[in-house]
């Protein structure tokens, strides 16, 4: 018996359909868990007070400090490479078998999973470079985890870049960098910035490589060699350990809603970047 | 001017080739740290030993990680059994008819799913899921079902998003040419766009597993982390990723030269994995 | 200066700003003792540190995590000025110096709805090497029984192999946490989970069991009724730096100790 393809037809779209927002929905339930438990707890003495008896009373400022000292130490340092990487890779080289090697290993290591990093940064910068746990051995260990990222998405952007733009340029007898500079990169701005807001993403979220590279201490890491917790790690203790749970909700809230600003500020940036340069 | 301008220009030149070449330094690093760390005890104990053995004591000179690559394996087909079918839906619904408004809805809501910190899904996992499981299927909770639970979840986001790519990337005239001989939407998508799409798809199902096997915290907070295989669904598993985060900071000597060599397992399955689905990706770029 | 300088610009001064924001402007010298290892002893130490710092405004003490073995090789190293352990030293480690702070019981707790609230030594020896899986073989209803064990290598596990399972190995199918506060709260809301955590850690969540009709505390341990007993040690590499004395002699004071007795631990004094 054939059933009317219209009915099929019907069928499969409300199928679809419900699956597709079942999937936002999961997010929605997610955040919305976070956010009715955790914000009674999250106010201004939350955020700017330290935290005390190991966290179950007080605030978490210094994770939020840890924290943006980890991203925006790690992004200064990976951005000029990675981006210096892909611009070398796009503009001074030919396709090669040494560019191809290069690229066989970002693409490699896009996948490491961050535990690998974890592990690598505690024996060799912790322990054999004598670091010790510390905010140094964090952003380095970071640096690298990021560092694909960025070098793919800019080297992404970059190749989107039309050639007639840099031939218009040269034509108007600009020299090699002064394309690039002028040209070249802030068409591809979009595509860059994307790479570093998903970066800092990942930085603000990432807790299996931290934990074992900048350490756990609850003091205010008031230089690089100090140890701190960054918010994920905060909340992972907390929860845990069951210390808190209302303070690791309150932790959670903040975290979730940081990188909830980090993707609409990314948005926000792109679109800017896009209407200014093109 | 002109000598200024030619020096600048070599200058930078070579500010970049130093800055690649320190990318690379990094890059490689860390590949080459843990191979020289992890490759000597497989020297030492063998590779069979390693790789095929069922017992990990490692202060007790066993460094077998079989189990646990079973595990590894167990807990991420369990992620795409939940993921993939939810996944490659959201995507078709995306590209096929999901209307602007309706995508400017639901692909940053996607976006912001995965970025969403695994040691929350973790932590979410424990405090509502594992009851769940423990109530209504039995067991302890932790275990193998609600591993995949929210590791299957948490893949969603690769899944649709690289799907939704190689769904749109077929070409308009494909749609077109099958609506002119009569076909209906959900018989084009299927019987059309989707086999077109095929190794896009399939390298989106690839990433997800190895997002899914490379998972640490979430994983550990849920999976109970016994040294057995699991016989059931409800039973504990610990994985590759769980057996470096728990026992890392207590490792020393060989123990630690273990930990390194559950990495190198752990890196070669990743690197397999992504090799095999990024060559799937631009084989569908090249058509 | 363009959007692109600023948008490089900020964020460096906000990092180095941030470095510098909560720094103190008390004059003089701040003293900083870094304590690190077994995540057993850890939450003591910070207590005491607590109140150390109250005292003395101009000390700053530093404690982590990382477990027994780390804190003895960070010790070993030098990278830190005192280590945590949960478990006596072994072999290479004896040549560093040992300060017993206090003795803490390893207490056996199960749900504290589960009504086998005592077993014998033998019991339990049997039920972590999973010889004995289900309640009901004690008397409970027809449920499999969840172990929890620390991880290998864990000064807690090690006292626990030593003290308890004497020699049998814990059972391949246990399951695994990696802290004494993550077994506590995996045994805190599985009605049928059994597993041992530090004594000091014992409250209402979980309930002890009476080992041999012994339950773990204070006064049966001080007495010696109650036999799964561990010191916890602060190593130094070679004699104590006169900060770090300061430090060591608080918590071996009477205060400290009075601070160590609060939390579950048994001191010195009484």
């Amino acid at each position: 018996m054939r059933i009317n393809p219209r009915y099929i037809n019907r069928l499969v779209r409300m199928g679809l359909n419900v699956q597709a927002y079942f999937t936002v929905g999961i997010l929605i339930i997610i955040v919305a868990i976070i956010f009715f438990k955790g914000f009674p707890h999250t106010n201004f003495a939350f955020i700017f007070s330290f935290p005390e008896d190991m966290g179950r009373e007080g605030g978490i400022f210094p994770s939020i400090v840890g924290t943006i000292q980890l991203a925006l130490l790690s992004i200064l340092l990976a951005t000029p490479l990675g981006l210096g990487t892909a611009i070398f890779l796009t503009e001074y080289t030919k396709e090669s078998l040494f560019t191809k090697f290069i690229r066989f290993g970002v693409e490699s290591l896009a996948g490491i999973p961050s535990i690998l990093y974890g592990l690598f940064g505690f024996i060799f910068f912790v322990i054999k470079l004598k670091m010790g746990w510390s905010l140094l051995a964090g952003v380095l260990t970071m640096t690298i985890m990021i560092l694909p990222t960025i070098i793919r998405t800019s080297e992404e952007a970059i190749r989107a870049v039309p050639r007639q733009l840099r031939i218009v340029s040269y034509s108007l007898s600009a020299s090699k960098w002064e394309t690039i500079k002028k040209v070249v990169i802030p068409a591809a701005i979009p595509g860059i910035l994307t790479g570093i807001m998903l970066s800092i993403g990942r930085a603000v979220g990432e807790t299996a490589a931290i934990i074992f590279t900048m350490g756990s201490s609850l003091r205010l890491p008031l230089s690089l060699m100090d140890s701190g917790r960054t918010m994920a790690v905060h909340f992972y203790i907390l929860a845990r350990e069951g210390i808190s749970m209302e303070k690791a909700y309150g932790t959670a809230v903040v975290l979730v809603l940081s990188i909830l600003l980090i993707n609409i500020l990314a948005y926000y940036i792109m679109n800017k970047a896009i209407a200014r340069y093109s | 001017m002109i000598d200024r301008t030619v020096l600048k220009e070599h200058l930078v030149k070579w500010v970049l080739v130093a800055f690649a070449l320190s990318s690379l330094l990094f890059l490689f690093l860390i590949f080459i740290f843990i191979l020289a760390e992890g490759l000597p005890l497989f020297l030492k104990v063998g590779v069979n030993k390693i790789i095929f053995g069922m017992k990990w004591a490692p202060t007790k000179g066993y460094f077998g990680i079989f189990p646990m690559i079973i595990s590894s394996f167990l807990v991420t087909i369990g992620a795409l059994i939940i993921g993939a079918p939810l996944g490659l839906s959201c995507a078709i619904y995306l590209s096929e008819y999901a209307g602007k408004r309706t995508k400017m809805l639901l692909k940053p809501a996607i976006e912001l799913l995965a970025g969403i910190p695994s040691v929350v899904f973790g932590f979410l996992g424990v405090i509502y899921i594992v009851p769940l499981v423990r109530s209504y299927l039995g067991g302890s909770g932790f275990s193998l079902i609600s591993t995949s639970l929210v590791l299957g979840v948490m893949i969603l986001p690769t899944i649709i998003s690289i799907s939704f790519d190689a769904l749109v990337s077929v070409p308009r005239t494909y749609r077109e040419g099958s609506a002119a001989m009569g076909a209906t939407k959900w018989q084009t998508i299927f019987k059309v766009i989707i086999p077109s799409a095929k190794s896009g798809i399939l390298a989106s199902f690839i990433l997800g597993m190895g997002r899914a096997i490379g998972e640490t915290m979430a994983v550990i907070m849920i999976a109970g982390n016994a040294l057995k295989i699991p016989t059931s669904i409800l039973d504990p598993l610990r994985t590759l990723t769980g057996n470096i985060a728990l026992e890392l900071a207590y490792a020393t000597g060989d123990h630690r030269l273990g930990l390194f060599s559950t990495g190198v397992v752990l890196m070669v399955i990743i690197m397999i994995l992504n090799y095999v689905a990024n060559f799937g990706i631009k084989r569908k770029i090249a058509k | 200066m363009s959007f692109r300088h600023w948008v490089i610009l900020l964020p460096l001064i906000a990092a180095l700003l941030s470095c510098s924001a909560a720094s103190n402007d008390k004059p003089g010298k701040k003293h900083t003792v870094t304590i690190a290892g077994s995540t057993s002893v850890m939450p003591f130490t910070e207590k005491l540190a607590e109140h150390f710092m109250v005292d003395h405004k101009n000390f700053i003490v530093d404690v982590q995590g990382g477990g027994s073995t780390a804190g003895i090789q960070a010790t070993i190293n030098n990278t830190v000025d005192l280590g945590m352990s949960s478990r006596p030293l072994k072999g290479e480690e004896k040549r560093l110096n040992t300060i017993t702070i206090c003795y803490d019981g390893i207490a056996v707790v199960v749900h504290p709805d589960n009504p086998v609230g005592e077993l014998d030594l033998d019991r339990i020896r049997q039920i972590f090497s999973g010889r004995i899986s289900n309640w009901r073989q004690l008397g409970w209803v027809n449920r499999k029984i969840d172990a929890v064990s620390r991880e290998e290598g864990s000064g807690t596990r090690g006292a626990f192999e030593d003290l308890v399972m004497k020699g049998r190995e814990i059972d391949d199918g246990t399951m695994v946490q990696d802290s004494n506060g993550s077994v506590k709260e995996v045994v805190a809301t599985d009605p049928y989970a059994i597993g041992y955590i530090s004594m000091g850690l014992v409250d209402r969540k979980v309930q002890p069991v009476a080992i041999n009709g012994v339950k773990p505390s204070i006064k049966t341990i001080k007495s010696g009724r109650y036999k799964i007993v561990r010191p916890f040690l602060y190593v130094t590499n070679g004699e104590l730096d006169p900060k770090s004395r300061q430090f060591v002699d608080y918590v071996l004071s009477k205060e400290g100790q009075k601070i160590l007795k609060n939390e579950g631990l048994v001191g010195f004094y009484d």
